[in-house]
């Protein structure tokens, strides 16, 4: 079932340096079907992430955004779709010669249809739904971790998109930061964004999505809902959900 | 080494160089393309241009001296000092000023531009610009062209005018008369060699901001290949400079006649 409401992939392939990440893996991301992809550390979540939005080449397969094959393309000629998906990047990844509101306006100002006097208050709206309207004349070396978190959903809110991509975003904060990532997306679903999420985290992953991909050596091992991934029989998923003594690196 | 071997670096060579010339391309196409982004060309002549011209000065100035030392020496016994103003000022405007300013600045600029662009490559700053739906080569390669392009050149004949200034204080201190130093600098010249004089810097300017982005915006790992990465452009914008500037050099002698 193909909609054009989604963004996918394809039967892909990616390598990197000799190394086989993804084998042969389709994906698709419904709107409205938020998704949370599990996985251990280096399985290459983020870079399913970065395949999608374009931002590596495959080495065989296809990734999709709606109807537009992206796959091949020179990034001109799919940055108009692309605008729909905003990303949360893992470290933040906010520009460090920026301060927080030239970050959070980035893309306004670039695209330069709005007024300063109009961006301020787009900026402003949107720092205050995150909650760091404080931060606003700071520069990012200046926030912590989580506040940068913080700041950097706010810059992926600001050009309004339909999909926004969350790269471990609870990863490194405290019990109630990590509460207020969470309230913020059910926030965001709420509004109707669809949201897809890279974690470890299973509390949040479980709170926030609908479907569940767990990948494992370069393969999808198991994709369903809650219930599903909690039956299930596949010894890899059930280690992930509780690990035991047989986890041991040592 | 076996075949295969070989083989294999000169694949990966040819490819580096591909990629090299197609983003020199792309960028020399698009600073001419909107956004123009004047804002970030300012910061940068400002911060790779403007801030170069202490060090040029002083490179000027001391190798303008050593060269009118060097030529008062040897002209001594022909009784031949009126010939030490035309000497400074041909090698200093054809090939060392030219040469030693953007050495200098390659130096200096080169192994910045490449960190911070590095730096922006490994915490996924450039990435994040991208989805963010602008064109890295306008926003990041460009500004910094269009800087090094203008500002070379610039710096270069800032770096002749000490040289020559240097050059007369050396014959000062050796009693030319200061008329014979002046009136003698345009004796070995033609017009066509001031021209080479800032063809070869505008060249060299272009080659330093490329090296830099390119090897910038393909650094690999963290803050190490950052390092790593800075250490890899100056080296290979100077080997670069130094190449072209003989092949430069070629071709005007041929136009010459
Ligand atoms: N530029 C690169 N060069 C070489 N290997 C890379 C590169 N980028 C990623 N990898 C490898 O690809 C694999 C997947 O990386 P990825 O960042 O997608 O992992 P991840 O699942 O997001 O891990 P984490 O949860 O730790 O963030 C890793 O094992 C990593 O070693
Ligand atoms: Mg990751």
């Amino acid at each position: 079932m193909i909609s054009n409401d989604s963004i996918r992939m394809e039967k892909l392939c990616y390598s990197v340096g000799g190394r086989r990440i993804l084998e042969n893996f389709d994906f698709q991301l419904d709107r409205g079907v938020n998704r949370t992809i599990l996985g251990i550390s280096g399985a290459g979540k983020t870079t399913i992430l970065k395949l999608l939005l374009g931002l590596l080449e495959p080495n065989s397969g296809t990734v999709s955004i709606g109807n537009l094959c992206i796959t091949g393309l020179p990034e001109s000629g799919f940055m108009q779709q692309r605008k729909q998906i905003a990303i949360v990047f893992q470290g933040g990844a906010l520009f460090d010669s920026m301060t927080v509101g030239e970050n959070v306006g980035y893309r306004l100002f670039e695209e330069g249809h709005l007024s300063q006097a109009e961006i301020s208050k787009i900026v402003l709206e949107k720092l205050g739904f995150v909650g760091v309207e404080a931060a606003l004349d700071l520069y990012p070396a200046e926030l912590s971790g989580g506040m940068k978190k913080r700041v950097a959903i706010a810059r992926a809110l600001a050009a309004d998109p339909d999909y926004i991509f969350f790269d471990e975003p609870t990863t490194g904060l405290d019990p109630i930061g990590v509460y207020n990532i969470c309230n913020l997306m059910q926030r965001l679903q709420a509004e109707g964004k669809t949201t897809l999420m890279v974690t470890h985290d299973l509390a949040t992953a479980f709170a926030t999505s609908q479907r569940f991909t767990f990948l494992h050596d370069a393969q999808m091992l198991f994709e369903g809902s809650e219930e599903e991934m909690r039956c299930s029989t596949i010894p890899e998923v059930i280690e992930f959900l509780s690990p035991t003594e047989r986890s041991l690196f040592v | 080494m076996t075949a295969a071997a070989i083989d294999k670096i000169l694949l990966s060579f040819f490819y580096e160089l591909q990629n090299y010339f197609t983003l020199a391309g792309r960028t020399f196409v698009r600073i001419f393309q909107r956004p123009f982004y004047y804002r970030e060309f300012a910061i940068q002549f400002d911060k790779l241009g403007f801030a170069s011209l202490f060090i040029c000065i002083l490179t000027g100035l001391f190798s303008g001296m050593v060269m009118a030392l060097q030529s008062l020496i040897q002209l001594k016994p022909f009784a031949a000092t009126s010939y030490v103003g035309g000497m400074v000022a041909v090698t200093m405007i054809k090939e060392l000023g030219p040469v030693l300013a953007s050495l200098m600045v390659a130096g200096r600029v080169g192994s910045a531009i490449t960190a911070e662009l590095g730096t922006m490559v490994v915490t996924e700053q450039v990435d994040a610009m991208r989805v963010e739906g602008t064109d890295i080569i306008k926003r990041l390669v460009g500004p910094r062209l269009k800087a090094m392009l203008l500002a070379l050149p610039l710096l270069t004949i800032v770096t002749d005018m000490v040289s020559i200034f240097g050059g007369y204080i050396m014959s000062a201190g050796y009693q030319i008369n200061p008329l014979m130093y002046i009136s003698g600098l345009p004796q070995f010249m033609v017009f066509q060699d001031l021209i080479e004089g800032v063809v070869k810097p505008a060249v060299f300017g272009g080659i330093i901001a490329i090296t830099g982005c390119y090897v910038g915006l393909n650094t690999k790992g963290g803050a190490e290949g950052v390092g790593a990465a800075a250490k890899k452009a100056v080296v290979l914008s100077s080997v670069l400079i130094l190449i072209c500037d003989f092949f430069i050099a070629k071709i005007f002698v041929v136009f010459r006649g």
